[in-house]
């Protein structure tokens, strides 16, 4: 991926992309802490959510709000799973291959997916519909296979049903 | 052995979550009693209770609080581990789901306990009904004048990394950084969150405050064994015919828990091992489950209660490729600060994978062993020893069925 791509409208990392009342949030949300970094995580949610996932540019924004470098920025959305560094699809699909899900049946479930996506684990649809990860436990293992989609949990997995899930997915 | 249900006691209400159905069944009555107590004698009621850490260490929860210095002028940090992610667990997902204000009562009392203003509940990123659930009970307590009169609490939401559920990686997670474990000393008691001092605990031993208040320390001690008081909630999945969250006194065995609550194994197959406290627990085989489930009892069995995620094997299961599972996780999520840890993960799933595929080797077996025992105790978190659990006892115990694969 290269520097400046991927939302609209920035070009400059200096430029103001939270509207006024983000910032607003930005400042509330610093507040809570005793030191307002403590904040940073739920700001890259906030910018996430906003733009889509979490380009170089973005961070170098991100960081100005904090006054860290961008490098530190970087290493934190590196550091954690559920910070996109390129554009997922519409919706991200997450399965649990972790080892209770694992015993239910959690690789035929992948395999399934795999098969009706096109894809594999890591991946994107080529229309942009769905992202597919395999990912360690979700902490539903009461009603493995499991898998997340966006942000819902999807219990007690079959085939059928992860095709009906599928076909509800826009 | 059934026992009352305590902490899952609202489980079966479907609006169990509200204020109103909280307040109904008994809520915020401890919080009452405890406020015309001294600090000093909820924390001692709390010693004498024989609480534990349910969050996977196991520690006195009474005497952790005890070590914030009584000198200590400013200010204190509660912090709420709901960072859920020992795999084979999943109870905290139903008391922050189904009964957020017994969280929220518990912390009240725990805060005045410890003389905190300021609580911070770090909620994995993944958890986002429960992280929802959990907030608007918040927003509740505010509106109903709880919170906000010397107490606060602040929601704070992870962004998936297994290693903040590790206490000192959560309060670097918590101050805006990756979540790298800390070297102890300091303690967080006495440098923690924001370099204050802090107590980090687990969601389900905070729920169990406000019936030690209301019920009395010996009440509670007396519902478990000699070194720990009390119920707690067991999270049962695997190969079992009714997988969930069993509420029991710490005193009742693996077996009882297996055969007598969760229905026994799936189809009346055979069972074959069980992994009793999360998969950083060591394995046990099948005739070796007449154990209690309280902390000494299987520290004592050479394993671990951590999580008290119990996760059931039959005999169509692969002890092999259960590892190779479980090994894979160690290696993702492995934060990287201490090489044995980085190292000895990442290699150690390589060969599992090997193994598993037909591709292993005579020596992988003793490799592994040696790996696991040199790195173990080496690394600045328990993370690590967590890996080594499974590492040695999955080849030690089921051996045979290793070198039939590597030999093959």
């Amino acid at each position: 991926m290269s520097e400046g791509d991927g939302y609209p409208g920035l070009t400059d990392p200096a430029t103001t992309v939270f509207s006024e009342a983000q910032l607003a949030e930005v400042r509330r949300l610093q507040s809570l802490y005793p030191d307002p970094r403590g904040a940073l995580l739920p700001v890259l949610y906030m910018a996430q959510e906003t733009f889509g996932w979490i380009s170089l540019p973005l961070e170098e924004y991100v960081a100005t709000l904090f006054g860290l470098s961008p490098a530190h920025v970087h290493e934190v959305v590196t550091f954690y799973t559920l910070y996109f560094r390129e554009p997922p699809g519409r919706h991200v699909v997450s399965v649990c291959h972790n080892l209770s899900c694992h015993l239910a049946g959690a690789p035929g479930i992948i395999g399934h997916l795999r098969q009706r996506l096109g894809v594999d684990p890591g991946e994107t649809t080529e229309d942009g519909r769905v992202t597919l990860l395999s990912v360690e436990c979700l902490c539903a293992c009461e009603a493995a296979p499991m898998m997340q989609v966006d942000d819902r949990y999807e219990l007690n997995l079959t085939p059928t049903k992860v095709d009906r899930i599928l076909e509800g997915l826009a | 052995m059934t026992g009352e249900m305590i902490l899952t006691r609202n489980f079966a209400r479907s609006d169990a979550h509200t204020l109103r159905a909280y307040l109904e069944t008994g809520g915020y009555r401890a919080w009452a009693k405890a406020q015309a107590m001294e600090p000093t004698a909820i924390l001692e009621e709390v010693k004498r209770s024989n609480l534990r850490g349910l969050g996977g260490a196991g520690f006195p929860t009474g005497t952790k609080w005890s070590f914030i210095p009584k000198s200590h002028a400013g200010p204190v940090y509660l912090v709420i581990n709901a960072d859920e992610g020992e795999p084979g667990t999943f109870k905290d997902r139903y008391l922050l789901e189904r009964d957020p204000h017994a969280l929220i009562e518990g912390m009240l009392i725990a805060a005045r306990a410890i003389r905190s203003a300021t609580a911070f509940v770090y909620v994995r990123g993944e958890y986002v009904e429960p992280w929802r659930r959990f907030s608007s009970a918040v927003q509740e307590a505010y509106a109903a004048q709880y919170l906000g009169h010397g107490f606060d609490i602040v929601v704070h939401r992870g962004a998936g990394a297994y290693i903040c559920g590790e206490e000192t990686g959560l309060i670097s997670s918590l101050e805006g950084k990756k979540g790298w474990p800390k070297l102890k000393p300091p303690f967080p008691a006495i440098k923690g969150a924001f370099g204050a001092p802090t107590i980090v605990n687990n969601v389900e031993t905070i729920c169990h405050v406000p019936h030690i208040v209301n019920r009395g320390a010996a009440w509670f001690a007396a519902l478990g064994t000699k070194t720990q008081g009390g119920t707690r909630m067991y999270s049962v999945s695997g190969r079992v015919a009714r997988p969930g969250v069993y509420e029991a006194p710490v005193s009742i065995t693996l077996r009882q828990l297996i055969y007598e609550r969760a229905g026994g194994v799936t189809g009346n197959g055979r069972l074959k091992a069980v992994v009793p406290g999360g998969s950083s627990a060591a394995i046990l085989t099948a005739d070796e489950i007449d154990v209690t489930m309280d902390v000494d009892g299987l520290k004592n069995a050479g394993t671990m209660a951590g999580s008290a995620g119990v996760i059931v094997m039959d005999e169509t299961v692969s002890i092999p490729e259960a590892l190779m599972v479980v090994a894979r996780f160690y290696a993702h999520e492995s934060c990287g600060q201490c090489t044995p840890c980085r190292e000895s993960t990442g290699w150690i799933y390589k060969i599992t994978h090997r193994i598993v595929e037909g591709r292993g080797r005579k020596e992988d077996l003793d490799t592994i062993l040696d790996v696991a025992k040199r790195g173990a105790g080496t690394t600045i978190c328990a993370f690590y020893d967590g890996a080594v659990g499974p590492y040695i006892s999955y080849i030690e115990k089921f051996r045979g069925e290793f070198e039939a694969m590597v030999l093959k």
